[in-house]
């Protein structure tokens, strides 16, 4: 059968990059992150996303070689 | 109170449509048989059963309703959670797991069959059927009315969009996409919640802040001052907290009756550890999900409380909708919060989360009914009527698919319903919880003392349910303004609380249930032989032995660790 953490680590990662990707954009508007108490917390949940998805299919990777 | 979403925030929904449709897509070519589709081949690793058994559970009206309840009780309300679900699941995981999945039943209600006659199946199948199909309704019209008040979606398109997105991936894929998918919708969940956690902890100056911020409102609440931050230390006395229960109330009606009833019992749950690969996994699926479930509370409850701090300082312009005697709406609390912190993209994300607690509740309703409809009503007693009563497999695959969605559809029906009665929602979950306590009762019994008979195990489930229906008619909350409420049939006893009152039914239903077991089985014939009952029964089934595997990998190994950190949990938050 399919491996589920495929499918998570790709969905994940694009979440990583979108995410990442639109919190560099808009990391000079601070009336946006106002919200946040001034974090831009897009950049910082989009890495954790990224580094998420891609270590699971890395992890998939590795197993599959053994 | 609107929250606007921009490109940025569909496209997250989008990419998460896209990933759950696929994976039934992927799936679809190995639903070769009713096997597959209705049990997933029990094929399933156990992390990912396990996981796929706390997410089921974590549905949209689980999410809304325990952060609101933080709001509402404070930290008390994680009972529901180290006392009401741990114990039930090391018990199901330890005692109950051999019996069920060594029986090899593809249903509780084909369980009961096996250990007791067809009488008690069909009751169990027929109430677990409708109770189904009114659940998976509730959530969709709790979660479509959310999404039209808060972002202004349509009603009718959002409740038909995400209904037709489940009913898709589970008419695909079955059982496996309901699981698989499951799990991907757990990550989404956890990861889309936990900024809110970060950032409204750092806005109320962290834990010490959180409890300074809380003082003056629970002093003000007649309360004293940590109230909203403990758990037992102010259970002696039902005045003492805002739940308005005792420490045995917890105990015997929280942490016995109703949660045992509902972790042990419930076939949408137990489902997942059915679809197991082994019996060794399936007997480790409720463990390995009692790790992720022992810290959900700091992920949706400790929000719910920082949502009361937020809620009494004006300068913070957090709002939650009022009803119409001035109260909050308790249930709309999680997407203020979502509104409150989150800027657009993670916002985007924490929406998707919302929806996939939605899509994880709903699919597990969906492929719980499908299964008992197959099996346990259409094969043994609408098939059996007719010319040819053992139809080839491929024509229980496609009852099946029928099933599904047929299923959908009478969920859409019954969402409408409950948007006709929106009072109807408290009535009915009052009303799971008198099925769920006597079937605890009288599975448990039938376990482990070999003497049940069916005769005793049919009346018990009936009247343990019947008297709680009775239990419910005549007595209510105090201040009940609504007959859904309790009271129907007369005053006999007023409860301080709805709380109370849904843990005294509880209770009542299993003691009346286990008494009457007791006694019927003891008047009337065993009809069962002992090579029947074999595999079935405690004492009649050869035990299970793990020597070959490392302590931590046994299931006995498993539940002390989750035993250890539950007690630790509770020890911190006394």
């Amino acid at each position: 059968m399919v491996d589920i953490r495929i499918p998570i680590g790709l969905m994940f990662s694009i979440f990583g990059v979108l995410i990442t990707v639109f919190g560099l954009f808009t990391a000079s508007d601070s009336i946006m992150y106002q919200r946040s108490l001034g974090i831009n917390v897009n950049i910082i949940m989009g890495i954790i996303m990224l580094v998420f998805g891609l270590g699971l299919l890395l992890f998939v990777r590795k197993k599959k070689k053994k | 109170m609107k929250i606007d979403l921009i490109w940025i925030d569909y496209s997250i929904i989008i990419v998460y449509f896209i990933f759950v449709l696929s994976i039934g897509w992927f799936l679809r070519k190995y639903m070769k048989n009713a096997n597959a589709f209705l049990e997933a081949g029990r094929s399933i690793p156990a992390w990912v059963a396990g996981l796929a058994f706390i997410s089921t559970n974590l549905g949209a009206l689980e999410v809304m309703g325990m952060c609101g309840s933080g709001m509402k009780y404070g930290m008390l309300q994680t009972h529901f959670y180290w006392i009401g679900a741990i114990p039930a699941m090391i018990f199901l995981a330890l005692f109950m797991m051999p019996f069920y999945y060594g029986s090899k039943a593809r249903s509780v209600p084909e369980f009961l069959k096996l250990r007791f006659d067809e009488k008690t199946r069909a009751l169990n199948a027929i109430l677990f059927a409708v109770m189904t199909i009114l659940a998976s309704g509730i959530s969709m019209y709790a979660l479509a009315i959310l999404m039209e008040n808060v972002l202004g979606w349509d009603y009718n398109l959002s409740l038909w969009i995400s209904a037709l997105i489940v009913l898709a991936y589970t008419y695909l894929g079955g059982l496996s996409s309901a699981i698989y998918n499951e799990v991907l919708q757990f990550f989404i969940i956890v990861i889309g919640l936990l900024p809110l956690v970060f950032l409204s902890l750092a806005d109320v100056g962290g834990w010490g802040g959180l409890k300074d911020g809380l003082a003056p409102i629970a002093e003000a609440a007649g309360y004293a001052p940590d109230t909203w931050t403990t758990t037992w230390k102010y259970t002696a006395n039902i005045t003492q907290n805002p739940m308005g229960v005792e420490w045995f109330g917890i105990l015997f009606g929280l942490g016995f009756v109703l949660s045992f009833g509902y972790w042990c019992t419930n076939f949408l749950i137990v489902q997942r550890a059915f679809a197991a690969e082994s019996k060794i996994a399936a007997r480790k699926v409720p463990l390995i999900g009692a790790f992720p479930k022992m810290f959900i509370p700091f992920l949706i409850i400790v929000p719910g409380i920082i949502a009361l701090v937020l809620f009494n300082d004006p300068s913070k312009n957090f709002v939650l909708p009022l009803d119409s005697s001035g109260k909050p709406v308790y249930d709309y609390t999680i997407i203020m919060l979502l509104k409150q912190y989150l800027p657009s993209g993670v916002l985007g994300l924490g929406i998707t989360a919302l929806l996939a607690s939605f899509m994880s509740g709903m699919a597990g309703n969906v492929s719980a009914f499908n299964t008992v409809w197959t099996y346990d009503i259409y094969q043994s007693y609408i098939r059996k009527k007719t010319d040819n009563p053992d139809a080839d497999d491929k024509h229980y695959l496609s009852v099946g698919r029928i099933a599904t969605v047929v299923g959908v559809l009478l969920s859409i029906a019954s969402a409408y319903i409950a948007s006709k009665f929106g009072n109807i929602m408290d009535f009915l979950q009052t009303i799971f919880s008198m099925i769920n306590a006597p079937l605890f009762a009288v599975i448990f019994l039938g376990m482990f003392w070999k003497r049940t008979t069916g005769h005793g195990a049919f009346t018990g489930l009936l009247l343990g349910f019947l008297v709680a229906l009775l239990h419910h008619g005549f007595t209510a909350p105090e201040g009940a303004t609504t007959l859904f409420k309790g009271g129907w049939l007369g005053h006999i006893h007023t409860y301080p609380v709805e709380m109370a009152q849904n843990f005294w039914t509880a209770i009542i239903a299993f003691s009346v249930s286990t008494l009457l077991t007791v006694v019927l089985s003891l008047v009337t014939k065993q009809k069962k032989s002992v090579a029947e009952l074999t595999g079935l029964v405690y004492s009649l089934t050869p035990h299970e032995v793990d020597k070959d595997l490392p302590w931590h990998k046994r299931p006995a190994g498993l539940a002390i660790i989750v035993g250890v950190i539950c007690v630790v949990l509770s020890i911190i938050f006394w």
